[in-house]
């Protein structure tokens, strides 16, 4: 029983991680049609905000608060210089994102340097019986679950909300409504960035602080966004469901690089048999 | 008929590489005719990706993985004792192989070629950190022991002969025109193919697919052909690759390695397939003058010069330079 | 007015209870429809009526949710778009879709040559260019072309592929009154070697097409009369004005 618990709680992790780190990209992508490969290195500027402001005695919480800020920031930053002109040029977006995301790696190394940081973890171990289990997993499940919930609230309820997934039906008419798109697409940027920022800070305790750490997280970020496809929602939880059960079960059994390989392998046998993304299995006409 | 063809000047260009090829041993010493030998080893994988990316449209992410898994084949099968040009041509299967796995997932599932793209990547980043693992001695495929980052050591040179022969090795200048003739080979058939049916076929598919199917092509089929053989020429050069150094690791899977392949392409111009070569050899040249300085410094320049070109220059140096001199090839019809 | 309507001649295209829904709205409605070999048929409707859904399932772009489609006898749905084109149905749909980096020559060159092979395609792609008038133009490349001489191009490539069934989504859409004209010489004289059908919105093109016409409405096949009859009748006054007695 208490076994079973244990094992349910590192699955759980598993999941809520991968849906942490991936729901940034799922609403820039399910939004905008575009594919982000900076995404990585948004986490990682996430993960070095926490760094930071632990390096100047603060508390890792106001780390954790300020990480989604500065990288949303960044994130409209690049909005601006870079994204906006290759609207309509998705491969090209990709392209420009690319030397971003390589620039960054490299302007962090030149900064910081090229060495991993460690964040000190503020909880301890919980005791089930004769297992342990680490508190801090139980507050990145609370943690990815809470971020889950507020996107979807956001993006379901409140009038900003409302225009973006309208902009994304069409841009036109929201244009006709006095609602300027390029500011909608701006903002969707920035808090696809942010939710990138707030990924990083949480993960940065587990994982170490290192300026090639989105590298670590990007092929799994990928994949679940590759398959969940443009169901922000449903897809991308289901994506995290299914890799992050794989990729824990995997590397249970294994190491964890084959938990990635299987989540790979996993991905191209569900692309194939459902190229327009996961919920079209459930949707007959997603 | 061709709607468009080979030009004589062009004809004369391809003799005259082909003499520089045979003559530059001569004229150049041992360590220059090296260091040129993986110049064109990366000219080679710049054209294996314009292939897919300028002629059909289809840009990979991941060259790279085609590229180091055809260096892995050959280094694996090299040293266990397979003839070198069998280890070399089973590289090309190789990378053709993953390749048409991939085609095959995209181009048949119709996903789109944003897809392609993120898959591929994803690809090359699990390759990286799958051979990164293998530093324990017990990972070893017959006598090759592929030694995690450190990588795979002591592979055998390419050596060329007939049957029933002792093969003899190339040496340096023997190599440099092997890859050389082997780089003006693809180069030649690929510049026919763009004017044969089948590439001008391509040229529709990468402007327009659904106008392509709609006049009765199968555009699948011929995508995952052209992507296969691209990744097959990337597999050669993968190959060359180990045989050149002596040795293949995991950092030919690495992102900057990926994003190289892109840079030389997107910087030379896609489409012309010469326009790669010239990419790769000046991106090449910058980055050898860059290293000096510090790796870091090579990187930013590498990603902020990607970013400056889609933003500024989207076609490119060559066919930029092209269109300015005004010598953009019309589209001639033997009306 | 020559109108094919003898029910000797055999059906060419018949759909059965066709219907096709995008996320709970139906497009397309149990749509029964029927063509004799030869007909020159139009379509007509207000926007929304679903006539483009009907072409693009007629060509492999899009599956019915529900419904069959039969071609010369031969049910064609779940077919892709390039093995229904082989069969003989050619489509030009409503914004121009080219090649756009390829000159003109390339264009019919390349519809010509999956049928023909390379001889075939030359004298094909001569004949298109001097039929449609487009000599003087044929190296340039299509992007540079006015909207009208795109419209012709893409009619032409249809041409080219000499199908049984030309659909043809809005061909006169943004030409000036006399290349009006041209394009429905042009499509009466394709008919007398192969069936049409026409998708427009401009009653005096219809007009001049002399065929009969189907009037699409919220996904149904409202009425299927001559033209005269069909500009008389109340109901399809009322669904394209809004009211039963403005003029049309």
């Amino acid at each position: 029983m208490q076994h079973l618990l244990v094992n349910f709680i590192g699955g759980a992790f598993a999941i809520a991680s991968l849906l942490l780190l991936s729901l940034g990209l799922a609403v820039i992508y399910g939004m905008m049609g575009v594919i982000n490969l900076a995404q990585g290195e948004f986490v990682m500027l996430g993960a070095y905000t926490v760094l930071f402001t632990a390096a100047h005695g603060l508390t890792l919480w106001l780390g954790i608060v300020l990480a989604p800020v500065v990288v949303g920031l960044i994130g409209i930053l690049v909005e601006r210089g870079i994204i906006r002109f290759l609207y309509g040029r998705p491969l090209d977006t990709m392209l420009a994102t690319w030397g971003l995301s390589l620039a960054f790696i490299a302007g962090t190394t030149l900064i910081v340097g090229p060495t991993t940081e460690g964040v000190a973890t503020p909880f301890q171990h919980l005791t089930i019986g004769e297992y342990s289990v680490a508190v801090y997993n139980i507050f990145v499940i609370g943690i990815a679950a809470a971020s889950f919930a507020l996107t979807w609230f956001l993006f379901r309820f409140t009038k900003i909300g409302l225009l973006a997934r309208a902009t994304m039906q069409n841009a036109e008419m929201v244009a006709a409504l006095g609602v300027s798109p390029p500011r909608i697409y701006m903002l969707t940027f920035g808090f696809g960035s942010a939710l990138a920022g707030l990924a990083g800070a949480v993960m940065a305790p587990l994982t170490g602080v290192v300026p090639t750490l989105g590298m670590a997280f990007i092929a799994k970020i990928f994949i679940t966004v590759t398959v969940g496809s443009t169901a922000i929602f449903t897809g991308t939880l289901a994506a995290s469901g299914i890799f992050g059960a794989v990729e824990s079960i995997v590397a249970f059994l294994s190491t964890p690089i084959y938990g990635q390989v299987a989540m790979l392998l996993c991905a191209l046998v569900l692309l194939r048999v459902a190229p327009q993304g996961i919920s079209s299995l459930w949707r007959r006409h997603g | 008929m061709a709607p468009t063809r080979l030009s004589r000047t062009e004809f004369a260009i391809w003799v005259a590489a082909a003499v520089a090829v045979v003559g530059l041993p001569l004229l150049l010493p041992i360590f220059s005719i090296v260091q040129l030998t993986v110049f064109l080893i990366f000219c080679l994988l710049a054209v294996s990706l314009d292939l897919a990316w300028g002629l059909a449209g289809l840009l990979s992410f991941g060259h790279a993985a085609f590229f180091g898994v055809g260096g892995y084949a050959y280094g694996i099968l090299a040293v266990n004792g397979l003839a070198t040009p069998a280890a070399l041509l089973a590289g090309g299967i190789s990378g053709a192989l993953l390749a048409g796995i991939l085609g095959y997932v995209a181009f048949y599932g119709r996903v789109s070629t944003i897809f392609l793209a993120v898959m591929t990547l994803t690809v090359t980043l699990i390759l990286l950190q799958v051979m990164g693992s293998t530093a324990d001695p017990s990972y070893r495929i017959g006598s090759a022991v592929l030694g995690g980052y450190n990588g795979i050591t002591n592979i055998p040179s390419l050596a060329l002969g007939l049957p029933l022969l002792p093969s003899i090795e190339l040496g340096p200048a023997g190599f440099f025109r092997f890859v050389g003739g082997f780089l003006i080979v693809v180069l030649a058939l690929g510049r026919l193919m763009t004017f044969a049916p089948f590439g001008r076929i391509l040229a529709t598919i990468r402007e327009n697919e659904q106008r392509t199917e709609l006049s009765g092509y199968d555009v699948r089929w011929r995508k995952l052909a052209v992507f296969a053989a691209s990744g097959g020429i990337a597999g050669v050069a993968g190959g060359l690759f180990a045989s050149w150094g002596n040795f293949i690791n995991p950092e030919v899977f690495s992102l900057s390695q990926s994003a190289q392949v892109v840079i030389w392409v997107l910087v030379g111009g896609r489409g012309l397939l010469y326009g790669a070569v010239i990419g790769a050899l000046v991106v090449q040249a910058l980055t050898q003058y860059l290293g000096a300085i510090g790796t870091a410094y090579t990187a930013l320049v590498l990603g902020l010069l990607m970013v400056a070109f889609v933003l500024l220059l989207r076609e490119g140096l060559v066919p930029t330079f092209l269109r300015l001199s005004l010598i953009l090839p019309r589209h001639k019809t033997p009306a | 007015m020559m109108v094919q309507t003898e029910s000797s001649t055999p059906l060419l295209l018949e759909t059965r209870c066709l219907s096709k829904e995008f996320g709970g709205v139906h497009a397309l409605d149990g749509v029964n429809f029927r063509l004799r070999r030869g007909e020159l048929r139009s379509l007509i409707g207000p926007n929304g009526a679903g006539k483009s859904t009907f072409f693009k399932i007629l060509s492999g772009q899009l599956q019915p949710s529900k419904g069959d489609v039969l071609f010369d006898g031969k049910a064609i749905v779940g077919l892709p778009p390039h093995r229904i084109a082989r069969l003989g149905i050619g489509i030009k749909n409503q914004v121009p879709s080219l090649w756009d980096g390829l000159s003109v020559y390339e264009h019919f060159w390349l519809a010509a040559y999956r049928h023909t092979g390379k001889r075939g395609a030359m004298e094909r792609a001569d004949r298109l260019l001097q039929q449609l008038g487009l000599w003087q133009k044929a190296s340039q490349s299509v992007g540079t072309l006015s909207h009208g001489e795109r419209q012709w191009v893409e009619i032409g490539m249809v041409m080219a592929q000499e199908p049984l069934l030309l659909l043809l989504d809005e061909p006169a859409a943004g030409m000036t009154e006399e290349e009006v004209e041209r394009t429905a010489a042009l499509l009466r004289a394709i008919n007398t070697e192969a069936s049409l059908i026409v998708v427009e919105h401009d009653m005096q093109f219809i007009r001049m097409l002399e065929g009969l016409v189907t009037v699409f409405y919220q996904g149904r096949v409202l009425m299927e009369d001559t033209i005269d009859a069909v500009l008389a009748d109340a109901k399809v006054r009322e669904v394209y004005l809004g009211t039963a007695d403005s003029h049309g």
